[in-house]
């Protein structure tokens, strides 16, 4: 793909999904995450990169609550969706996690079928009525993680069966399957080989039609390619964040520009 | 820059790698004299295991052949039924004695028709080659077939313990003529109804099913009550004990905070499981039976401290089989916005399901073949009625295998050690049987993810 492209991509819609204000995390003692301000568009991929151990996956997990799950983690601050905020009280992190979708660094189909993996968001949230109703999503899902064509005649075959690019690309149909409006993607092609990441890249571009797409990633060519908005993130602060094409040419801030250029990191 | 290059390359002596320097020599002397002393181990492990086995089998085999006599029993209506009316309530007046009496007259009979003759034996010296639990069993069959009475059967009467013995060369003419319980004119008449084909040994089902009996009467032994005590002991333990030890181990894996009081709680959970079987015994004593009255010898006794002394086992197995199911099915599952319970229940334990099974069987097979406690609540005891059917049959007296074995072993009669051989092979293939229940379920339903 022509990195350059980027250029003249521009961003259309203007309202806001996600807004975060001087949040802060910790873990335990250590303080992973630093007064970080971002305000996330709709409809938009909006990547996030930076070196290893920044907080960029911390950050995403806080978007879902997925932190509540590891007990030494605290976060402050104010992150809202939809002008919500998500760490309310009243705000039941099940229900925030079945509007915001996530995709993990490594596949994890379940160990059922390609149509039980697909089908088990959809049952839980009483999303189909009949039988006919979830083959429908189902259906629908996998077609949109582009898979449909390759898995239709073996959706009773075990999903753990598949290869690396089909198993994230069926946990991006399970993502989906739900109806989230956000979707965060922690590293999703780090496990894949270059024609996987290429199918996966392609199908986020897709995807931010339907949905706002938060994507993780190490690798700033892939940033350049699948992003509309970049933040780079570097020792728990937020650096830099705007237009990808920004960005990657004309960095405010020196650091941005040691890491695009491959001096830190 | 890195630092790599500050130090000089090292001046190295040249060496051929087709010749063993000293160094490599010693570590392959090592090496294969460890191997050497596993093969040891393991040779001296398989030697004792063999040795156990095959003197529980020489010993035991036996217990599954008994000797009988068959005789031809003539069942006088005059004696049985005086009233000839059939009703049970006038069979059950006979006594055990007036089957005795049809037995003796029967071997007498045998022996006349037979001709067999033993010099200084008396009709009652001969009557004591049977059994003293033969004439009930004949009762009993009586009272179950009164069609048969004013007819003359053909009946295999169980033979005393003695001559049992001697047919399986514990008692030999020498013995006899120290043993006060038989004598060697006795011997004489069963190598008689041996040659006549009278006297044999038979496949004895009934050591399975047979109560216990007394000390005189170590041929009318069985295992009956001991295998259904020890049945109902492990339902009670399986059905208390696997929801309980999954309950908690959920609970403290999954939900629990990681405090100082769930710390204690594990710690103690670890320490539980290192107790000394015996002090759940004692807790058994101490609250089920005294505190909570319940009834001394009950299954539903043994069943409750079997489960107090399981719990830890299941426990610790079910944590292990939680923890090894990977985070990444619970992200997985908490990020599609399952519950935490759903993520568990639908996809954590169902992936741990075959090692918590595995774990349960294990405690249950280790609680079967436990004896200590059941000392102490009274299960020691000397039961001959079998237990009713569950649930009130839990709360009716009954023995069990491993205590079973410890009382025929405590027992004077040589022919009892043979019975002990027995029930431990009947415990073994128990034991058996659940550990390959337990891999089969592994291999079956282990997933790989």
């Amino acid at each position: 793909m022509n990195d350059m492209r980027i250029l003249e991509r521009t961003v259309d819609v203007t309202d806001v999904k996600i807004s975060a204000r001087k949040v802060q995390v910790y873990y335990g003692t250590t303080h992973a995450l630093k007064d970080v301000d971002v305000d996330i568009k709709d409809k938009t991929v909006t990547a996030f990169i930076g070196p290893s151990g920044c907080g960029k996956s911390t950050f995403l997990r806080c978007l879902n609550r997925m932190n509540d799950t590891i007990a030494s983690c605290r976060v402050e601050g104010d992150i809202r969706i939809d002008s919500e905020d998500i760490y309310d009280k009243r705000v039941d992190p099940v229900q925030l996690r079945a509007k915001v979708g996530m995709v993990f660094q490594k596949p994890n189909p379940f160990p059922k079928s390609i149509f039980d993996n697909v089908a088990y968001g959809p049952r839980i949230h009483g999303l189909a009525q009949t039988k006919s109703d979830l083959e429908m999503i189902v259906e629908k899902s996998l077609r949109r993680a582009a898979l449909w064509n390759e898995v239709k005649d073996r959706l009773q075959s075990p999903g753990t069966g598949l290869s690396g690019g089909q198993q994230q690309r069926l946990c991006i149909a399970r993502a989906v399957a739900t109806e989230p409006e956000v979707l965060l993607m922690d590293e999703p092609c780090s496990a894949l080989d270059p024609i996987a990441t290429a199918q996966i890249e392609e199908l986020i571009d897709e995807l931010r039609s339907q949905f706002s797409v938060v994507i993780v990633t190490h690798s700033m060519q892939q940033a350049a390619r699948v992003s509309q908005k970049t933040a780079f993130f570097h020792l728990g602060h937020l650096v830099e964040y705007g237009e990808t094409g920004q960005i990657f040419t004309t960095p405010q801030d020196p650091r941005t520009e040691s890491y695009i250029t491959g001096r830190i990191g | 820059m890195t630092d790599a290059t500050l130090y000089p390359a090292p001046g190295r002596k040249h060496s051929s790698l087709l010749q063993q320097d000293d160094r490599t020599r010693r570590r392959n002397a090592a090496e294969s004299r460890f191997k050497a002393y596993g093969i040891v181990a393991i040779g001296i492990g398989l030697a004792a295991l063999a040795v156990l086995l095959t003197s529980i089998l020489s010993n035991g085999t036996g217990a599954f052949y008994q000797t009988y006599i068959t005789l031809q029993i003539e069942l006088p209506q005059a004696k049985l039924d005086p009233k000839g009316k059939g009703l049970s309530e006038d069979l059950a007046k006979v006594t055990t004695i007036g089957y005795a009496k049809l037995m003796t007259g029967a071997l007498a009979a045998t022996m006349a028709g037979k001709g067999i003759v033993v010099d200084g034996l008396s009709t009652k010296d001969a009557a004591e080659i049977i059994s003293k639990e033969a004439p009930a069993q004949l009762r009993d069959f009586v009272l179950a077939n009164p069609a048969s009475i004013g007819t003359t059967i053909t009946y295999d009467v169980l033979a005393n313990g003695r001559i049992d013995g001697y047919l399986k060369g514990r008692v030999t003419y020498a013995t006899a003529k120290l043993d006060s319980n038989v004598s060697p004119e006795q011997l004489k008449l069963a190598d008689g109804l041996v040659a006549n084909e009278l006297l044999a040994k038979q496949f004895n089902l009934n050591f399975l099913k047979f109560p216990d009996a007394s000390e005189q009467r170590p041929e009318a032994a069985g295992l009956g009550v001991a295998i259904l005590g020890s049945a109902y002991m492990m339902l009670v333990v399986l059905l208390l004990s696997l929801p309980i030890g999954v309950a908690a181990s959920i609970y403290l894996e999954e939900f629990a905070p990681q405090n100082r009081w769930t710390d204690l709680i594990e710690v103690n959970i670890s320490n539980l499981a290192a107790v000394p079987s015996i002090v759940f015994g004692i807790l058994g004593l101490a609250i089920f039976i005294n505190f909570a009255g319940l009834p001394r010898s009950a299954p539903i006794v043994g069943g409750l401290v079997l489960t107090l002394m399981t719990l830890p086992t299941i426990i610790i197995a079910t944590r292990a089989n939680l923890k090894a199911v990977p985070q990444s099915i619970r992200d997985a599952a908490l990020g599609v916005g399952a519950s935490k319970m759903q993520s568990i229940f639908h996809h954590v334990l169902p992936l741990a399901a075959p090692g918590i099974m595995t774990g349960a069987i294990i405690g249950l097979a280790r609680a079967l073949g436990e004896t200590a406690p059941l000392l102490l609540i009274g299960m020691v005891a000397f039961v001959r009625d079998f237990p009713d059917a569950p649930p009130s049959g839990l709360f009716d007296p009954a023995s069990a295998l491993p205590v079973q074995v410890y009382q025929w072993t405590q027992r004077a009669d040589p022919a009892f050690v043979e019975r002990a051989s027995g029930a431990i092979i009947v415990l073994l293939v128990f034991l058996l049987i659940m550990n390959a229940v337990a891999i089969v379920l592994r291999r079956r339903f282990e997933r790989r993810w």
